[in-house]
């Protein structure tokens, strides 16, 4: 009974960290660039929702809508200003814009927030699980994140696989070059991933300080690194992968905790994470993908 | 292009040497004013020798803390009650008429960036130091106040490093004394027997807690029956520790642990239905000002505290403070306020001259500070021993209805 309960527990961070994954793995998988900003644009998404619903004191789908709003513009202008002027430049010199743009995010939202902690009111309405007299719990929280993150992930692999946008999206992903010849904007494209990603963060930032309430600037920077690993974990471009990534890495970090040690549980779960990648380079889901000369 | 990022850095870099020039020229601005005050303080001291014979120059006092970042609460709050006793002081005619001044300086909760304030509070005259707020910080700092032998006193850094150099004293407990102190606390009171802890084994602060509760447990005849960590990287999700506690059939969850995680932990474990006594100790001071804070979850939470503002010996500094800045006083403002006043006690016995140096400022402190006796606000008839540490006893306080409890 305890192994289950800390399988539910596993799959409830799991689902967090999946959820997160989804929107690192979209913006690699189309712009190859890996945008370390999405960690703090979730946490101006749960900013945002703080203010519209603690604050202001609307109701919690309007303050759903407003933080998609708010990162989704966000996204878009970070693209414009911080990522397009560097789309010649190397990998490496977007790498270090973006986690940049990542500490400007956190000392922004510290400016005008303020370094104490806020106790975040949870969005979610649905109630939780009792199974087993009691002994088991599933909160609502980890309820509706596991069946948005599957909405997400069917509904994001349809978009990019039956949409005119979403073949642009894989064009650009596999040749920008031949894109631009056969006519497609890839500035625009890019935007439009960014524009996706940084919703789906909007979205990751309600579920993620809904489960755990704590809101200060910096709450989004390690769920995000651990949401990278998930990423790498499944295969970093693979939107299933993203999943499946997210959901192992939570409960395997969860059950070293349980029967290992506590203390141990991270550099366990990142021992895995160089095994899986010495064993698959690609991650568990990833594509392998062969360079023309 | 690379050309043009070329130039951009170069830009960059232009503009922090300016920012650098621009910051230093602050320095010397202040320090500029600070001589003006000095000089007037004399000049007026002069022309009015015959009245008071007050005005004996001014005494600098370094403050060290966070002041944004993630700790910014606490060194914020130790900037407040420094200046407030400062304040104080002066109004009332200063300490043998000689006036105090301090200075605060951002250390982010950083060591390297305390040791360069430190540098920036030497630079503009400091004569002693009441800081660093953080012990890692802290540590960091006294090992420079060593070599400069500079009279520091640190409100708030608990770990047992702290005050390791002979020049260093605390106000706060250090942490295996808090530890031990729970431990005694929970036997003798008869809280419970079966204990489960939670700590963040990536701190200095809580496993050293912990350690030393984990040793006087046993004396006390009481049971560790789960001993779990977390570290700062994956302190969102508490759910396996509490699970394993509500296994283990805990009665009481020790938490030698900051009261953000705290409060994760409070609403995870009321999810659960696990509703054991929760024990903290000066770390879980804050929970009620996390804003938005459901206070029914920190309902029966009993916490060990030097200061609680429902004492009657802390009323009107908590009134003056509230007016002062708008928020409630915590343990650290009311351990810097002390701290200020354990200086003016020692300028006191010491008879030192508003203009000694450091050293030797240091030197006069280093005796003194073991022969003052003083009512402060996290204690009553504190003394200190040359080893730095306070002598002071425990106080435990229950929220209950939101708010502390003495017990």
């Amino acid at each position: 009974m305890s192994f289950l309960s800390y399988l539910i527990s596993g799959i409830s961070l799991g689902s967090i960290y999946a959820i997160i994954a989804l929107g690192y793995t979209m913006v690699y998988g189309i712009a190859r660039m890996l945008n370390f900003a999405h960690g703090d644009i979730i946490m101006v998404g749960g900013f945002a929702i703080f203010t519209m619903v603690s604050t202001l004191g609307m109701a919690p789908l309007v303050g759903i809508v407003t933080a998609v709003a708010v990162c989704t513009l966000l996204g878009v202008t970070i693209e414009f200003v911080a990522y397009r002027p560097l789309r010649g430049a190397s990998s490496l010199a977007v790498l270090i814009t973006a986690i940049g743009v990542s500490y400007l995010l956190q000392n922004l939202a510290l400016l005008i927030f303020g370094s104490n902690a806020r106790q975040f009111t949870s969005v979610v309405m649905v109630p939780g699980l009792a199974l087993a007299g009691g002994r088991l719990t599933i909160s609502g929280e980890t309820i509706v994140t596991i069946i948005v993150c599957v909405v997400i992930m069917v509904s994001l692999t349809a978009f990019i696989n039956k949409t005119r946008i979403g073949q642009a999206m894989l064009a650009v992903s596999e040749d920008r070059g031949a894109a631009t010849l056969m006519g497609i904007n890839v500035n625009k494209t890019i935007a439009i991933t960014f524009a996706i990603g940084s919703a789906l963060a909007a979205i990751a930032g309600a579920l993620l300080c809904s489960t755990y309430p704590s809101l200060t600037p910096y709450t989004g920077s390690m769920p995000g690194i651990k949401a990278f690993v998930a990423a790498v974990f499944g295969g970093i471009g693979s939107i299933p992968g993203a999943l499946l990534g997210g959901i192992i890495l939570g409960v395997v970090e969860n059950l070293s905790k349980a029967y290992i040690s506590s203390q141990l549980s991270d550099a366990i779960v990142f021992s895995l994470l160089i095994v899986i990648l010495l064993v698959r380079p690609t991650g568990i889901l990833g594509k392998k993908i062969n360079e023309k000369v | 292009m690379k050309k043009l990022i070329t130039l951009g850095l170069t830009a960059a870099m232009v503009a922090s040497l300016v920012g650098c020039g621009s910051g230093s020229g602050g320095n010397t601005a202040t320090e500029a004013e600070g001589t003006t005050t000095a000089a007037q303080g004399s000049a007026s001291g002069d022309s009015g020798a015959d009245n008071s014979g007050a005005a004996g120059g001014t005494f600098k006092i370094g403050v060290i803390g966070p002041l944004t970042g993630p700790a910014a609460s606490y060194g914020i709050a130790v900037q407040n009650g420094a200046d407030l006793a400062v304040k104080e002081i002066n109004a009332a005619g200063g300490v043998n008429g000689i006036m105090l001044e301090s200075n605060a300086q951002d250390d982010e909760h950083d060591p390297q960036k305390s040791v360069n304030a430190y540098n920036t509070l030497k630079d503009w005259g400091a004569q002693v130091i009441v800081g660093s707020t953080t012990s890692d910080p802290c540590i960091a700092v006294a090992a420079e106040t060593s070599n400069d032998n500079m009279f520091q006193i640190t409100p708030s850094g608990s770990a047992v490093e702290c005050v390791a150099p002979e020049n260093v004293f605390r106000v706060c407990f250090a942490d295996p004394d808090q530890g031990t102190a729970s431990a005694v606390y929970i036997g003798e009171n008869k809280l419970a027997t079966k204990i489960a802890v939670i700590y963040d084994s990536s701190t200095t602060y809580s496993s050293g807690i912990r350690e030393a509760f984990v040793k006087e447990a046993a004396s006390q005849g009481l049971e560790i029956v789960a001993d779990e960590a977390f570290t700062a990287d994956n302190a969102t999700d508490f759910s396996v520790q509490l699970d394993k506690a509500k296994e283990a059939g805990a009665e009481l969850v020790f938490l030698p642990i900051y009261y953000q995680e705290a409060s994760v932990i409070l609403k995870q474990a009321k999810d659960k239905s696990f509703a054991p006594i929760f024990f903290g100790c000066d770390g879980m001071d804050g929970i009620l000002t996390v804003k938005n804070f459901d206070t029914s979850l920190a309902e029966g939470l009993m916490l060990l505290t030097p200061f609680s503002t429902t004492e009657d010996s802390s009323k009107a500094f908590t009134e003056a403070y509230v007016a002062a800045y708008g928020i409630e006083p915590n343990q650290f403002a009311a351990d810097s306020y002390d701290a200020v006043y354990a200086i003016k006690a020692a300028i006191e016995k010491s008879g030192i001259a508003a203009d000694a140096d450091y050293s030797a400022v240091c030197e006069a402190f280093k005796t003194a500070m073991t022969q003052i006796s003083i009512d402060g606000l996290t204690g009553a008839g504190m003394t200190w021993n040359a080893a730095g540490e306070p002598d002071k006893a425990p106080k435990a306080v229950k929220i209950v209805n939101g708010v502390y409890e003495m017990q």
